[in-house]
């Protein structure tokens, strides 16, 4: 369908005046400009020596938390696995040791391959028991792919690290254990 | 013309290689510091304190590069180019003053008369490696002009069409812009009566700066300049953004930095001559003359004229991130329908206030008036570099049928590119 004549709008562009014209007002008003910028506060962090403010949101790499008896607190139920768009989650689920109360099943391993992560929190998100959470480190680095397959223990001790350093506090707000390994209250 | 002290002269010539090419290195880092504070961001400052080595490093990394030829170039001209370039920058700067300096003496009644006062003026000191070169400035103008035969050939030699199109621009600019730069001296040179730099200083020391009597050739010199420099709003000739850096596109390592020398050399040139010539050289308003020990004094009057020189070589770094790239034909528009015939009747104006011996602040007044009168010329005519040529505008009719339409309604219109027709919120 052709534009209605209607729903055109023409421009004027502003007309030069005499100040204008001369030019050199307004070169002197832009120098003004880009000389006041040259005293203004720079925008930079110097990253290595100073490092950036993140929000409390931030998702960087995964932890796994730990309950209060410092047992993992994951129950090997898969919805993080499953929830994952990258796939990127790997459990083996095995039978909770006999002593442990009121679980059935815990992750004997537990691998997040951090290179596929897209960061996401979807995992964050589908965990019933609060027991993986992304946390506000950014600067993984590693030698190899391999390195970068971040197991249990290694993501066990990412929870020590940065509970220890105070940036990141556990976020539960469910239950002990959370509303999956409770019995439902009818 | 005297002869003078060769040894003297060969410690000058060293010395001031030595500091001229330290000062364009650190022009280089003035140029990325100041160009991340103007956009908010803090620059080089790896390489040593505050990145105060970094010209260290960018120097040995020249050194240090392979230096390939591309096998479809000219080998000869490849290579002749950066020497033409850096070259003829550095010659220029041998008539240069950069220091305290003395006129040549005026011509003596008899020949023994001639021999004392040439023999006193050889044995003065002179804060320049070719004291008393009587051309001077047309000197100065010549190797200007021989430098682009550097770009030129470096962009032709190079078999590249990015870098023959910067060729081909770099040459068209300058020798548009040389024809101001060089009416805009005239009226220097007509009123200090000589082409030598030593006495346009002279002169400006008893009568006062040339920017107060000549502000408009000021101007036009500087745009001129500017232009004849590569510098940005006139850099057309590398335009990275365009032409993949113009005539450098082929050139890496050492070439490269010999380009760069070349043409951070040309910049101290220039601006060591916007000082002489309008701003009174090592003059600033007796103040020069605070010491009677001819050594404080010299000092002096070298930092004086250094002070001036780094001024402006500052204001080619802002002028830089203040003013965008013109187009091309803007900037022709600029130098063919603006700074000529303004500098042809700033020319005139200082012929006549010379021949019939007005006063000499009537051309300050002339100079001024010019200027204003080109503002409203372009205000009643449409005709300056800001009004881009005239575009017919297509407009739909109702109908479907499509007719040639000027926009407005209320005459004339001129627009810098293409119809805007915006739909209504």
């Amino acid at each position: 369908m052709a534009m209605a004549e209607t729903d055109v709008k023409w421009v004027k562009e502003p007309k030069l005046g005499f100040f204008e014209q001369l030019y050199l007002p307004l070169v002197f008003d832009g120098l003004k400009t880009t000389v006041t910028h040259i005293f203004s506060k720079k925008s930079t962090e110097s990253y290595p020596e100073q490092e950036p403010t993140l929000p409390p949101n931030y998702r960087g790499v995964h932890r796994l938390n730990r309950d209060e008896e410092g047992r993992v607190k994951c129950v090997a139920c898969y919805m993080c696995a499953t929830a994952c768009p990258a796939h990127c989650i790997d459990i083996v689920a095995a039978p909770a040791p006999a002593n442990w109360e009121g679980r059935e099943k815990y992750p004997e391993t537990f691998a997040i391959d951090e290179l596929r992560c897209i960061y996401c929190g979807m995992c964050e998100e589908a965990c019933p028991v609060d027991a993986i959470e992304l946390t506000t480190l950014y600067d993984l680095t590693g030698l190899s792919r391999e390195q970068m397959i971040f197991d249990k223990e290694k993501l066990l001790s990412v929870f020590d690290i940065t509970t220890k350093a105070g940036t990141d506090p556990v976020r539960t707000r469910s239950g002990n254990l959370g509303p999956a390994s409770e019995a439902p209250k009818l | 013309m005297p002869s003078f002290d060769w040894i003297t002269t060969l410690i000058i010539i060293f010395g001031l290689i030595a500091i001229v090419m330290s000062t364009v290195g650190y022009a280089t880092l003035a140029e990325r510091k100041v160009s991340a504070w103007i956009q908010d961001r803090v620059g080089p400052n790896r390489v040593g304190p505050f990145g105060l080595l970094q010209p260290l490093a960018d120097g040995g990394k020249f050194f240090l590069k392979e230096a390939p030829i591309p096998k479809t170039a000219d080998k000869i001209f490849y290579q002749l180019a950066p020497i033409v370039s850096m070259g003829t920058a550095l010659m220029a700067l041998a008539v240069v003053p950069w220091g305290p300096t003395v006129p040549a003496p005026a011509p003596a009644a008899n020949v023994a008369e001639f021999e004392t006062v040439q023999k006193k003026y050889a044995e003065t000191f002179h804060g320049t490696i070719a004291p008393g070169l009587d051309i001077g400035i047309v000197y100065v103008f010549a190797l200007g002009s021989l430098a682009v035969y550097g770009v030129i050939l470096g962009g032709w030699s190079s078999n590249n069409k990015y870098s023959l199109l910067g060729a081909l621009r770099a040459s068209a600019q300058i020798i548009s812009y040389e024809i101001p730069l060089g009416m805009s001296i005239v009226g220097v040179v007509l009123f200090a009566g000589s082409l030598n730099l030593e006495t346009i200083i002279a002169w400006q020391q008893q009568h006062g700066w040339f920017l107060f009597f000549q502000p408009l050739a000021f101007l036009l010199f500087m745009v001129s300049v500017y232009a004849e420099c590569n510098r940005l709003p006139f850099d057309l000739p590398e335009a990275e953004q365009e032409l993949v850096g113009g005539y450098l596109t082929e050139y890496g390592s050492l070439k490269f930095g010999m380009f760069m020398l070349g043409e951070y050399t040309h910049m101290i040139t220039t601006c060591f001559l916007m000082s002489i010539l309008f701003f009174g050289g090592w003059t600033l308003f007796g103040l020069e003359n605070m010491f009677d020990d001819p050594i404080a004094a010299g000092i002096l009057k070298t930092a004086i004229l250094a002070g001036k020189m780094f001024f402006f070589l500052g204001m080619y770094i802002v002028v830089r991130w203040t003013i965008p790239r013109f187009r091309f034909d803007q900037l022709m528009a600029l130098a063919w329908k603006v700074m000529i015939p303004l500098s042809l009747l700033h020319m005139v104006a200082a012929v006549i206030v010379r021949q019939f011996e007005l006063p000499i602040w009537v051309l300050s007044l002339v100079s001024v008036s010019l200027f204003l009168l080109a503002g409203a010329v372009s205000v009643t005519t449409n005709a300056g570099p800001n009004n881009a040529p005239r575009k017919r505008v297509k407009r739909l009719e109702s109908g479907g049928t499509v007719s040639t339409f000027s926009p407005g309604g209320e005459g004339r219109r001129w627009r810098s590119g293409g119809v805007r027709g915006i739909l209504k919120g």
